[in-house]
């Protein structure tokens, strides 16, 4: 394991940003901390670092406990979300300084700054001030000082929240491809789902300062550990059908239920991907009216408004939307290909309250 | 249609410029009153103090700069200027660095108080030193015990002058600190560097320019200094009198060219200060220029783009 936290919680006063939070990383992974803001993600980068000490609990760097090491003899890289570049220093200055902090030889300095420039493409930048960069020009060079010290871990926090989203785009992509090439384990904070998804190999998910999922960006989307995680990661419909004789319902929909009192509400999810639509209003059991087309590129969102007045949110392929002729203000059949039953936030989501739908017209699967 | 569209773009942007500027009138108007209350105020009083002090020839004024008394005046201020200046500088880097970095009780009353001696008169603040160590005052008979001199003597004057100085050093330092925050520190820190490391390679090459200002500032108030020093100073020719108590003393012994001859030193030794303060600002404003025409283009952005794709 390259960096294990055991127990952590760290309180503010009275305010506890990170409760009793544990989780490891494995050596050379790319791990997204993912949360809304004040979720504690930043506490535990920070914590990882030793820029924050925990109120209790462990963090061990490589099998070593290292509550009691200062920052300075961590051995990580940090970058910071506004790149604290030194800006009375060049750029080669700025990527030198843990070199030369480490004493360094000269010529070794020279050495690896020469082999970073080459590898962040900053050829011709190294007399260049920070406020003579660019944005995308500043973060390399603040990754390129928090690597030149060779780290055992790379901390990142927000990397890339201060460029424009053209940049940030690019910048994803490379962070994936340094990773690949230098295999550092490294730990970045966002707020931003995609971004996680995209970037990590695995997400750890917070919220108010408790950790809510940790896993591959495939598994948390696919299996939400609890509501929070659900709604968090990607869009999701979410009802809450009362229970009669053996069935849920809401508006028009129906959820088998058997065996549950009534009165009973039940928390049902689906992603918009579930909702399969038809023109043909006499395919599906349900109908409603397509009351807005949302363009994602490659990708389209609908939102189904039925009778009951119940807004569903929908998803479709630009061909499929074409294949049925749909237009904002069309009536439509649809059914859900499949949904779950969620646990309340926090509590865990156990097999047995997942549901399967088997008779049509609603054919159930799990997600 | 009037004019070609040359002349008729030329017409839209000398009415886009009508629409925010003054008339000619208002703007010359303005110049002048500002540049007559700079010359009756300013430079004619300087130049009538040279004229003063060489109204008796240059030897004159030579002697009255090197005779012995006005000599250990020079020297005195010198002193009181080279003590204070970096006691102030210290407690101002203290100061600075705690109210702009830590949120702690009490701290608006901290900038309240480095603020007093701005607003306290210094003949008051003179007198407070005299409570305080005077023969007749709290501390005095145990200082007369340890036959510590403090008031009329050079001690009072240092100490008067580092409280006249206190706020220059502090207040320059204080908005820099503030804008510039922890992060750089705290980088340096993952990076391995030490406090001490920290403060010499990235804390104070960051607020440089404000601590130079606060300097020059602290420096020109430390030697021009009067009311204060004048109360605590007991005027003992030859050892506890500045060049400014010199100026007053030779003035009210209708020696009055003398008195503009030291008072001439005084004036050079200001202008000198704002002389330094104009360099460094050109100096620092030729940076900025400097670091505006190397912003990256348009060509240099398109470039960079490529390389963060590849």
């Amino acid at each position: 394991m390259s960096i294990e936290l055991k127990h952590v919680t760290k309180q503010f006063g009275e305010v506890v940003a990170v409760n009793n939070v544990s989780f490891s990383v494995k050596e050379g992974e790319l791990i997204g901390l993912l949360g809304p803001s004040g979720g504690g993600k930043t506490t535990v980068l920070r914590m990882i670092a030793g820029l924050e000490v925990p109120t209790s609990g462990d963090v061990l760097i490589r099998g070593q406990r290292v509550n009691d090491v200062s920052v300075q003899h961590r051995n990580i890289g940090f970058v910071f979300q506004s790149y604290a570049l030194f800006k009375s220093m060049s750029v080669f200055k700025n990527i030198a300084f843990g070199l030369k902090i480490k004493k360094w030889k000269r010529a070794h300095i020279q050495a690896r700054i020469e082999e970073l420039v080459d590898l962040f493409g900053l050829q011709g930048l190294e007399k260049r001030y920070p406020h003579q960069l660019s944005g995308g020009q500043r973060q390399r060079v603040a990754i390129a000082r928090a690597l030149a010290p060779k780290p055992s871990v790379l901390l990142l926090d927000e990397p890339f929240g201060a460029v424009d989203a053209k940049i940030r785009q690019e910048l994803r992509e490379w962070l994936v491809k340094l990773h690949h090439d230098l295999n550092v384990t490294t730990v970045f904070v966002t707020h931003d789902q995609e971004e996680a998804m995209e970037v990590s190999n695995r997400i750890v998910i917070f919220s108010r300062g408790v950790l809510e999922q940790v896993g591959a960006p495939r598994e948390v989307y696919d299996q939400p550990a609890n509501e929070f995680v659900a709604r968090f990661i990607g869009v999701m419909n979410i009802l809450e059908p009362e229970v009669r004789d053996g069935v849920a319902r809401i508006g028009e929909l129906e959820f088998p239920a058997h065996g549950q009192p009534d009165g009973q509400k039940l928390r049902i999810g689906f992603r918009p991907y579930a909702v399969q639509i038809s023109s043909d209003l006499t395919q599906f059991r349900y109908h409603a009216v397509l009351r807005h087309t949302f363009f994602l590129g490659i990708m389209l969102r609908v939102e189904l408004e039925l009778p009951s007045g119940l807004v569903l949110r929908a998803r479709m392929s630009k061909e499929e939307y074409a294949r049925e002729g749909l237009y904002d203000g069309r009536e439509v059949s649809f059914h859900l290909r499949q949904y779950r039953v969620l646990a309340r936030e926090r509590a865990a989501l156990s097999p047995e309250t997942e549901l399967r739908y088997q008779q049509p017209p609603i054919v159930g699967e799990h997600i | 249609m009037a004019g070609t569209p040359k002349q008729r773009r030329r017409q839209a942007v000398q009415q886009s410029q009508r629409g925010a500027e003054e008339t000619p009138f208002v703007k010359w108007t303005l110049i002048a009153a500002a540049l007559l209350f700079c010359f009756v105020f300013l430079l004619l009083p300087l130049v009538n103090v040279l004229a003063q002090a060489f109204y008796k020839g240059a030897a004159f004024y030579w002697e009255s700069l090197t005779n012995h008394d006005a000599w250990a005046a020079i020297r005195l201020t010198l002193l009181v200027a080279a003590v204070s200046v970096p006691l102030n500088v210290a407690f101002g880097l203290t100061a600075a660095w705690a109210i702009a970095k830590f949120d702690f009780r009490g701290k608006s009353l901290l900038i309240t108080l480095i603020d007093l001696p701005f607003s306290v008169s210094p003949v008051v603040a003179g007198l407070m030193f005299i409570v305080l160590f005077g023969l007749q005052g709290f501390f005095g008979p145990w200082l007369d015990a340890h036959d510590i001199k403090i008031i009329f003597a050079v001690p009072g004057i240092i100490i008067a002058t580092v409280f006249i100085t206190f706020p220059f050093v502090a207040r320059e330092l204080i908005p820099v600190m503030q804008a510039t925050g922890t992060d750089q520190e705290q980088a340096a820190l993952t990076l391995g560097a030490n406090g001490l490391q920290t403060f010499w390679y990235v804390t104070l090459p960051s607020v440089k320019w404000g601590l130079i200002y606060g300097i020059i500032l602290c420096n020109a108030r430390a030697m021009g200094e009067f009311g204060a020093v004048s109360v605590v100073s007991g005027h003992i020719t030859g050892q506890t009198e500045t060049m400014p108590l010199r100026v007053e003393k030779l003035y009210n012994e209708y020696n009055s060219a003398g008195a503009f001859a030291v008072a001439s030193l005084l004036a050079l030794l200001a202008l000198l200060t704002l002389i330094v303060k104009t360099w460094l600002e050109w100096r620092q404003a030729r940076d900025f220029t400097k670091a505006q025409l190397l912003q990256p283009t348009a060509a240099t952005g398109a470039r960079e783009g490529g390389s963060e794709l590849a």
